[in-house]
């Protein structure tokens, strides 16, 4: 099995006040492994909505996402944590950090919540962000961070608990095109290693040429996957 | 996750600052009003706790509470000396009377007769003079709050504060002359009237003529007899009615809790009191959660625990419901303190404490459990939404 995701014609539907929108229209996709995927499409198309399936913290009406071969669907609830707690880091538009914790705090969040000790978390939280370039930053509590800082810390804690799988909405399109290509330089060579996948979903046409394939959706479907030639490196 | 929880719940000082201050005040109001209460029904009984050396107050078999005097007749007290297990048994008399003041003015006081050769009861401290003085031709002894105000003689210059009365200083009951030969400090009373302390035969020429006159019969059980035993034995002797100290402070305070509307105007206050504590801090508390509500989901999406999260909340809930008890009780304390020599009736017992305790936790658990219900039905999707 090499691949880190299989979707099968995943539906899903939201209900809202009797209004039903259906986001996600019979998806199809595969991810492998050391793969970096990136959704695009116009607004409103589904991108979130698929990358939160695939993260585990959306269930699909119908369909079956596999992770890892792991059917995420059928484990319990518990089981779900866990896998989640284990498997996925996160990155956010909106970096998203705890806004009364500092770097190193925010970033060992994800080891705490797997039940490691405070000081080996913050141990490790603050050898990543030595990788992140934030040697200088660790104390620092987000509000007092730019917004390339931040979303190098909310990436460092991404990583932090090493994550088999990590899920990106739109991780440039907060920043400048100095510190979007810092980001994706940062992701592309830290985050992802042969047994990992990630997926970004974004506007930003400017990093498009750090995917290894671009899904194009459309109105809840994927209409087209390209692979792209130029590949950027650092 | 206990210092992500603190950190969050201490990251904004400012919420947090309200959530404790909502909390302080509840804590506050369920402990001061109360604490006015007890001391409040306190002085009901006050006169009768003053009183400590007798075990058992005899008397009329109709009394309610101990301003409810119903005389007896004098015989009463020679019958109670005949029953067996009785060491002494005195004679008090107590009673409202009018006094006239030096310009002309009457004032209601209370008056109370003490056995002439022991003078059994008296006041427990005096500040001036002794008790054996009021065996001076018509010596009395007057309380040191009604000699400094309801007693006290105007000041012959216009504008100046009263002059306390002193010893050597006269006051007029009924026609009879009463020289002042000693202060005592009294528990203060419901009715807050000045006490005067005299002899009981001189009680009774300031008493209006009646055929009864004798108030209370005040006993002590010879050593190894049980109270209880005797009183049953006075009972039944002379059909009159005994308690113990005790006894007689719980008839008198339950009298005040069936018969006045102060349990009423308190129950109210303290009810209030609660309701808007609540309001308050569960508001403030709940607020805050609200307003972390995607820090919350931040944590599900990683892979938190509801059980985890719950934990964070209750932590953050007892942290502060602590830190408002602990300033709620302490500002009480202060206020007792700070009005200890005022008018104001504050007693705050344990049992008071462990009440305004249980008020706060109830309202931390209730803001808690419906913060908690929100961060529980929290889809962790919410993360992507910006
Ligand atoms: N929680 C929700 N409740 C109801 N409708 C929703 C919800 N989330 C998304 N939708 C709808 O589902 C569709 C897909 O939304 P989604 O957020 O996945 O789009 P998107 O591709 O991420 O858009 P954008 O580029 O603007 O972020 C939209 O029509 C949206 O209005
Ligand atoms: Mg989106």
């Amino acid at each position: 099995m090499n691949s880190a995701i299989s979707c099968q014609n995943i539906i899903k539907t939201y209900n809202t006040d009797g209004q039903i929108v259906t986001a996600l229209n019979g998806i199809n996709v595969e991810i492998g492994l050391g793969e970096l995927m990136m959704l695009v499409g116009p607004s409103g198309c589904g991108k979130t909505t698929l990358i939160s399936i695939i993260a585990g913290i959306l269930n699909q009406d119908s369909g079956q996402c596999l992770l890892f071969g792991e059917d995420f669907q059928a484990l319990t609830n518990k089981e779900q944590l866990r896998f989640r707690a284990h498997n996925i880091g996160f990155v956010f538009q909106a970096y998203n950090l705890l806004p009364a914790l500092n770097a190193i705090e925010n970033v060992s969040v994800p080891l705490i919540i797997n039940g490691t000790k405070r000081a080996i978390a913050e141990q490790k939280a603050k050898e990543i962000l030595e990788q992140m370039g934030l040697s200088e930053r660790m104390k620092a509590l987000p509000a007092q961070l730019s917004g390339g800082q931040q979303q190098r810390v909310a990436i460092a804690r991404a990583l932090v608990h090493s994550p088999r799988l990590i899920v990106c909405d739109e991780p440039t399109s907060a920043l400048d095109h100095k510190s979007g290509h810092i980001i994706m330089t940062l992701l592309k060579s830290i985050a992802l290693k042969h047994d990992r996948a990630l997926v970004i979903v974004t506007h930003d046409a400017r990093i498009f040429n750090f995917a290894d394939r671009i899904a194009e959706m459309d109105d809840g479907h994927i209409i087209k996957i390209s692979t792209t030639t130029a590949t950027e490196t650092n | 996750m206990n210092h992500i929880a603190l950190k969050m719940l201490m990251g904004d000082k400012g919420k947090y600052l309200g959530i404790i201050m909502g909390l302080t005040f509840a804590s506050l109001i369920m402990t001061q009003q109360p604490a006015i209460f007890v001391g409040l029904m306190a002085r009901s009984y006050s006169f009768i706790s003053d009183v400590a050396l007798p075990d058992i107050w005899v008397m009329d078999s109709k009394v309610q509470f101990i301003d409810d005097i119903k005389p007896m007749q004098e015989t009463e007290l020679y019958r109670v000396r005949g029953i067996s297990g009785v060491d002494w048994a005195m004679p008090m008399y107590k009673g409202l009377l009018k006094v006239r003041l030096a310009d002309g003015a009457f004032q209601t006081c209370n008056v109370i007769g003490l056995d002439d050769a022991t003078l059994i009861g008296g006041p427990a401290t005096m500040l001036k003079g002794t008790l054996a003085d009021l065996r001076q031709s018509d010596a009395v002894i007057v309380d040191i709050d009604g000699a400094k105000d309801k007693l006290s003689k105007p000041s012959p210059s216009a504008g100046q504060k009263n002059i306390p009365l002193q010893i050597g200083d006269s006051l007029e009951l009924n026609d009879h002359r009463g020289i002042i030969v000693g202060i005592a400090k009294v528990t203060r009373t419901f009715q807050s009237q000045p006490v005067i302390y005299t002899t009981y035969s001189r009680a009774k020429t300031y008493a209006p003529r009646e055929r009864r006159i004798l108030s209370f019969i005040l006993v002590k059980a010879k050593p190894n007899q049980d109270p209880y035993q005797l009183i049953e034995r006075i009972k039944a002797t002379t059909g009159l009615a005994a308690y113990t100290q005790q006894g007689f402070k719980e008839l008198t305070y339950n009298y005040f809790m069936k018969n006045t509307g102060i349990p009423i105007n308190f129950g109210i206050t303290i009810t209030l009191g609660f309701i808007i504590g609540t309001a308050i801090a569960g508001q403030t508390f709940y607020n805050f959660t609200l307003e972390n509500l995607r820090q919350f989901g931040v944590l599900k999406a990683m892979g938190a625990s509801n059980a985890q999260l719950l934990k964070m909340i209750l932590l953050q809930a007892v942290l502060v419901g602590s830190i408002g008890y602990g300033l709620g009780v302490g500002l009480a304390a202060l206020f007792g303190f700070a009005m200890r020599y005022s008018i104001m009736a504050f007693k705050l017992p344990w049992q008071l404490l462990v009440f305004s305790g249980l008020g706060v936790g109830f309202i931390c658990i209730i803001a808690a459990l419906i913060s908690i219900l929100k961060v529980i039905r929290l889809e962790p999707a919410i993360v992507f939404k910006n």
